[in-house]
C-alpha cells in the first residue's frame, strides 16, 4: 500500500466523515420552526425519489428491464408489501426480463 | 424494546442493502483495479468511506494524481447530501440518548442507511442503526474486494438485476405514504419528474448528479414546506416519515 494513495484515503475519509459528523452533532436541539421542521420531513421523500429516477432505468443492462423492475417495485409499494419483498420482487423482475430479451 | 430487539431489526432490514452493495461495490472493486489500485487499497477505500458516487470520482483523481485539495473538494461536493440526511436525522435521535452515539451513527449515514433510518416511526435507536451498518458496511467492503480479486466472479446478468435491488427499497419507502397524503404524492412525482428533466436538458444534464439530488431537495422541499408546513399538532415533535 503506497504511502501517497494512503494519504489520498485519509483525505476522502475525513471529508467525508466530516461532511455527515458535523450535522449529526451540532444540531442538538430539537428545531422548533416549524418551516426547517417541514422542510427536514419532505427531504427523504425528495432525496430518495430524485435518486431512484430516472437511475433505475439506466443502471440495469437496457432500458426495458429497468422499467420492467421499476414497476413492479411500484405496484408491490403501493399495495404495502415489505420492504425486502419489493426490493428482491424488482431485482427478479428485472432479470426474468433480461433473460427473454437480451 | 431492547438493544437487542432493535440491532437484530436494523441487521434483518439490512440485507436488501447488503444485496445491493454487494452488486455495487463489485463494479466498484473492478473500477479500481482498472484505475491501478491494489486489492487493500481499494478494500480501505470502502471500509472506510461507504459512498458510491464519492468513490468512484475518487479513482479518477488517484490515477491522475490530483492535488489533496480537488480529491477534498470533489468529496465535498459529490457528498454534500448527507449533511441534508445527518441535519434531518438530528431531529430524530432521543435528548437520553448518550451524545458518544451521534459519533458512531453518522459514519452510517449513506443513502440507503438513511432511508431507513428515516423511515423509523418515532425516534431512531442506536442500536438499529448499528444492526444496518454491520451487514451493509462489510457487504461494500466485501464486494470491494469481490470485484478486484475476481471481476468475473458475478456474472453479468445477476449484477444488473441486483443493481435494482436498492432502488426497489427507495420505492418500498417513499411510495406506501403517498396513498394517505396527496401532497406526498405530489412531491414524489414532481421530484421524479425534475430529477428525469435535470438529465435530459440542454445545460441542466451537466449538472453532477450529487449536486442535482442536492439541488433538487433544497428547491422542492423548500417549496414544500412553505406551501404545506406541518402544524405542530398533527406531528408532535416528532418526523414520522
Amino acid at each position: 500500500m503506497s504511502i501517497n494513495v494512503l494519504s489520498y484515503i485519509v483525505v476522502m475519509a475525513g471529508v467525508t466523515y466530516l461532511i455527515r459528523m458535523l450535522p449529526f452533532t451540532l444540531i442538538r436541539k430539537e428545531i422548533t420552526n416549524v418551516y426547517i421542521k417541514s422542510f427536514l420531513y419532505y427531504v427523504p421523500f425528495v432525496t430518495l425519489s430524485v435518486m431512484t429516477f430516472p437511475a433505475i432505468l439506466n443502471d440495469t443492462a437496457g432500458i426495458w428491464s429497468g422499467v420492467a423492475g421499476f414497476a413492479v417495485a411500484l405496484i408491490l409499494a403501493f399495495f404495502g408489501k415489505s420492504l425486502i419483498w419489493v426490493s428482491i420482487s424488482a431485482c427478479v423482475a428485472v432479470f426474468i426480463t433480461e433473460l427473454i430479451m437480451y | 424494546m431492547s438493544k437487542l430487539w432493535f440491532f437484530k431489526k436494523g441487521v434483518k432490514d439490512g440485507i436488501p442493502i447488503f444485496l445491493g452493495y454487494l452488486a455495487v461495490s463489485f463494479t466498484f472493486g473492478i473500477a479500481a483495479k482498472n484505475a491501478g489500485i491494489s486489492v487493500g487499497e481499494a478494500v480501505l477505500i470502502s471500509a472506510t468511506n461507504v459512498t458510491s458516487a464519492g468513490q468512484f470520482a475518487a479513482l479518477d483523481i488517484i490515477a491522475n494524481s490530483a492535488s489533496f485539495i480537488e480529491m477534498a473538494v470533489t468529496q465535498f461536493i459529490i457528498n454534500l447530501r448527507y449533511s441534508l440526511m445527518s441535519s434531518a436525522l438530528s431531529q430524530k435521535i432521543s435528548h437520553k440518548m448518550p451524545f458518544w452515539h451521534r459519533f458512531i451513527m453518522s459514519f452510517g449515514v449513506t443513502d440507503e442507511i438513511f432511508a431507513l433510518s428515516a423511515n423509523v416511526e418515532g425516534k431512531l435507536s442506536p442500536f438499529y442503526s448499528y444492526g444496518m451498518m454491520s451487514v451493509a458496511i462489510p457487504g461494500w467492503t466485501l464486494g470491494t474486494l469481490l470485484g478486484v480479486i475476481s471481476g468475473s466472479l458475478l456474472p453479468q446478468r445477476a449484477l444488473s438485476a441486483l443493481s435494482v435491488a436498492l432502488y426497489g427499497m427507495f420505492i418500498a419507502i417513499v411510495v406506501p405514504p403517498t396513498r394517505k397524503s396527496k401532497i406526498l404524492a405530489g412531491i414524489v412525482i414532481v421530484s421524479m419528474l425534475l430529477s428525469f428533466a435535470f438529465t435530459k436538458l440542454p445545460f441542466l444534464r451537466d449538472i453532477s448528479s450529487g449536486f442535482r439530488i442536492i439541488i433538487l431537495t433544497i428547491v422542492i422541499a423548500g417549496v414544500a414546506s412553505l406551501l404545506f408546513p406541518i402544524k405542530e399538532t398533527e406531528n408532535r415533535g416528532e418526523t414520522t416519515v
